[in-house]
């Protein structure tokens, strides 16, 4: 007797009407896709869909303004395997890319590691070294650019000082390469160093005072525990440098005022790959032929990521 | 398209249709170097209280037309009226359909306010397509320093100075004469060879890198290679400052003296003006260009049919294109008029421009209006001129001699024409 109670009562709770099941379990079933789908439709409307579309329109001569016209098949990728001037362009944004991202990361260690000594005003000096960061990118352009001024640019009369000739910073590959870099290295400089000083400060004190104990000098104890404690630090510094520098494109553009800037340099000798492709773009409007260049550019990211991630894993292992 | 047309003869007929609607527009003016429209914008906006005009300025030819074909194509973010300038009508007529075709607002019976050619160049081959109102025209002129020249012992009346060089090596044995009298290594005859180059490619008349049928001819038309070959005797000679034309040291250059002398075409003068500023007053003045005319430049106003006031726009392009219009922008930029009612007019034929030493621009920029001939630019008009001229600053910057630079020359162009 006691016991049917409860089954009655379970008997009155309205028969788990169908709908509402179905509903429940839909719900649970179907919710986390919904929890996730913001990332994957804004993947998808943003990543996968432009890809794709660039993918498309890469295989067929598409003028910018008048359409399509024609299938071309692989056509421009053949036509860019056999372009100077594109294969130029990768030689200068590789080129500087090493001639910014070395010295960066040289001086952000020393840097890093001065800061990371006992500092009057450590926080002052933290703040001072990261607000070239924070500084307009495209400010830092002219006012670099007019320092590198041929007639009336500070460098140059520096060098003037000194006895040399001024310099067109623009003619030449080296010195437009030089002055570049300098553009970069003045911004990034000071966040990679923050971020290895983050990486120092967590490398344990006792490993230093037991090397100090067994004798090591200052110059032993940074190559055999600072550095190889920074390595996974050190990589993820040096990715981000090579996401910045295959992307190099405002301070170049910049370095070049006035009529086709786009251009590079008189005979492109600081065009980077994302100026052609936008020149190609928008001043040749051959919009198929970008399109294979933003592709190709793709596959060699994708390969030089692929690199840093086994390269990240070997010394992991290492460890 | 067609309801809109539909729409606008209907308001056309009763010719109401800008008092019509009360509702605020906000249109916005793409232009590029100086336009000259401030006042007649606040003109427009005190008879339209509805309207608002924005102008956004873009100092550079070649960013403004890269910019303008990026949103044209884009199908947003240009102007609700955009300056075509004659270098890119070609390309844009062949894409006549992103345009308002002007011609179903009336445009064919306002006609002779322009050069008839004006008026032909905006329109398709069929005639039934018009996507530009002209503006201005660009005759040729010597812009040059007054004083420099004065210092350099040479001549400075402009009748005289006109007279040192009918043709172009005699104004590059000018310039030879002015390098040794200047004694200053830091002041040279000639802004750069590009500008230059230009202008003597302009004089030549029917086309330069595209013929007719839009057939690139930059290795076959003897006019390219004479201009790039005289340009260059002046960077033999010793005669450039080699600054590149719309760079910060370029625009310095009409301030201190960098250079003495400047092909200009008309709308220059207004750009002079900015430059070397108020302090400056009195030392450019104007005189004939060797060679005798020419033409260079003048732009049109279009309205792409992604604006959303479309008609509103096609309005304030008819008003800042009309015969008094044009006149105000000569005044205040220099501009010559487009229009030929104009140039018997004494308020253009007699104009002296004060900041010029008063030299008569009427006289020197009108005299010869009439006569011009337009110069056939191609679609890729913009691409091969910047590839070729590229080039030439490479050897004028040294890193290409003559003979390597003009095979690089043809390349460039032959792969930009693509």
């Amino acid at each position: 007797m006691t016991t049917t109670t409860p089954e009655k009562v379970a008997g009155a709770a309205p028969p788990a009407t169908g709908w509402r099941q179905r509903l429940r379990r839909a719900d649970t079933r179907l919710s986390p896709y919904a929890m996730v789908s913001p990332f994957f439709i804004l993947f998808a409307v943003f990543g996968l869909f432009p890809l794709v579309y660039t993918a498309w329109v890469s295989t067929h001569d598409w003028s910018l303004l008048a359409g399509d016209q024609g299938w071309l098949g692989l056509g421009n990728y053949r036509e860019l395997m056999q372009d100077k001037d594109f294969w130029n362009a990768m030689l200068n944004t590789f080129g500087m890319f090493v001639v910014a991202t070395i010295p960066q990361l040289v001086l952000a260690m020393v840097l890093a590691q001065m800061l990371n000594s006992r500092l009057r005003g450590a926080t002052w000096w933290r703040m001072g070294i990261l607000l070239p960061n924070v500084t307009s990118v495209a400010a830092v352009g002219i006012i670099f650019t007019m320092m590198f001024s041929r007639d009336f640019g500070l460098f140059n009369w520096i060098l003037g000082h000194l006895g040399v000739d001024p310099i067109a910073w623009q003619d030449h590959r080296w010195s437009s390469w030089l002055a570049i870099s300098t553009m970069v290295d003045w911004r990034w400089t000071g966040y990679n160093a923050l971020i290895l000083l983050a990486a120092l400060q967590s490398v344990p004190t006792e490993i230093y005072e037991a090397a100090r104990i067994d004798g090591a000098n200052g110059w032993r104890t940074f190559w055999s525990i600072t550095v190889p404690m920074l390595r996974p630090t050190l990589i993820f510094v040096s990715v981000v440098a090579t996401i910045g520098g295959t992307q190099l494109f405002t301070e170049p553009l910049l370095f070049n005022p006035g009529a086709n800037s786009i251009g590079g340099g008189t005979t492109g000798q600081f065009q980077t790959a994302a100026m052609y492709l936008i020149q190609q773009a928008f001043t040749g409007q051959r919009f198929g032929y970008a399109a294979t260049i933003a592709w190709v550019l793709f596959l060699f990211i994708a390969v030089f990521s692929a690199v840093n991630v086994l390269l990240l894993r070997r010394i992991r292992s290492a460890e | 398209m067609i309801a809109t047309a539909a729409l606008t003869a209907a308001c056309g007929g009763d010719n109401g249709g800008s008092t019509s609607s009360g509702e605020k527009v906000t249109l916005r003016v793409s232009t590029f170097g100086k336009f000259g429209y401030t006042d007649l914008y606040t003109q427009y906006m005190k008879d339209h209280p509805n309207v608002t005009v924005v102008e956004t300025a873009e100092g550079d030819l070649g960013k403004y037309n890269t910019q303008l074909i990026q949103r044209i194509a884009a199908g947003s973010g240009a102007g609700d009226v955009v300056a075509i300038e004659e270098g890119q009508v070609v390309n844009f007529l062949q894409s006549a359909d992103k345009f308002v075709n002007l011609q179903q607002y009336g445009s064919n019976e306002l006609k002779d306010n322009w050069l008839p050619w004006k008026y032909a160049n905006a329109t398709t081959a069929d005639g039934k397509t018009t996507i530009g109102l002209g503006t201005d025209v660009g005759g040729l002129a010597m812009c040059y320093r007054k004083d420099l020249f004065e210092k350099a012992g040479l001549p400075t009346d402009r009748v005289e100075v006109g007279k040192l060089w009918p043709t172009w090596d005699e104004y590059i044995a000018t310039g030879q004469k002015y390098q040794a009298g200047i004694k200053d290594a830091k002041s040279h005859f000639v802004d750069s060879a590009t500008n230059t180059y230009n202008s003597i490619l302009m004089q030549s008349g029917d086309h330069t890198y595209f013929d007719r049928s839009d057939k690139l001819v930059i290795d076959s038309n003897p006019a390219v290679k004479s201009a790039w070959d005289e340009s260059l005797k002046m960077v033999e000679t010793g005669l450039s400052a080699k600054l590149k034309a719309f760079s910060p040291e370029w625009n310095a250059g009409f301030k201190n003296g960098s250079f003495a002398t400047l092909a200009c075409p008309a709308w220059m003068t207004g750009y002079i003006k900015d430059q070397a500023g108020a302090a400056n007053s009195g030392k450019w003045d104007i005189t004939t260009i060797p060679g005798g005319g020419g033409n260079w430049g003048g732009s049109w106003l279009g309205v792409p049919t992604q604006s959303k006031h479309q008609k509103e726009a096609v309005e304030l392009a008819k008003f800042l294109t009309t015969g008094q219009s044009q006149l105000a922008a000569f005044k205040a930029a220099g501009n010559l008029p487009s229009n030929p009612k104009l140039y018997t007019e004494a308020a253009l034929k007699d104009a002296k421009n004060d900041y010029f030493n008063n030299a008569p621009v009427g006289e020197l920029f009108v005299a010869g209006a009439a006569n011009l001939k337009p110069v056939y630019l191609g679609a890729k008009n913009q691409p091969v001129r910047d590839a070729v001229e590229n080039t030439l600053r490479a050897v004028e910057g040294g890193q290409r001699t003559a003979a390597a630079g003009w095979t690089e020359a043809i390349a460039a162009a032959q792969k930009a024409a693509k």
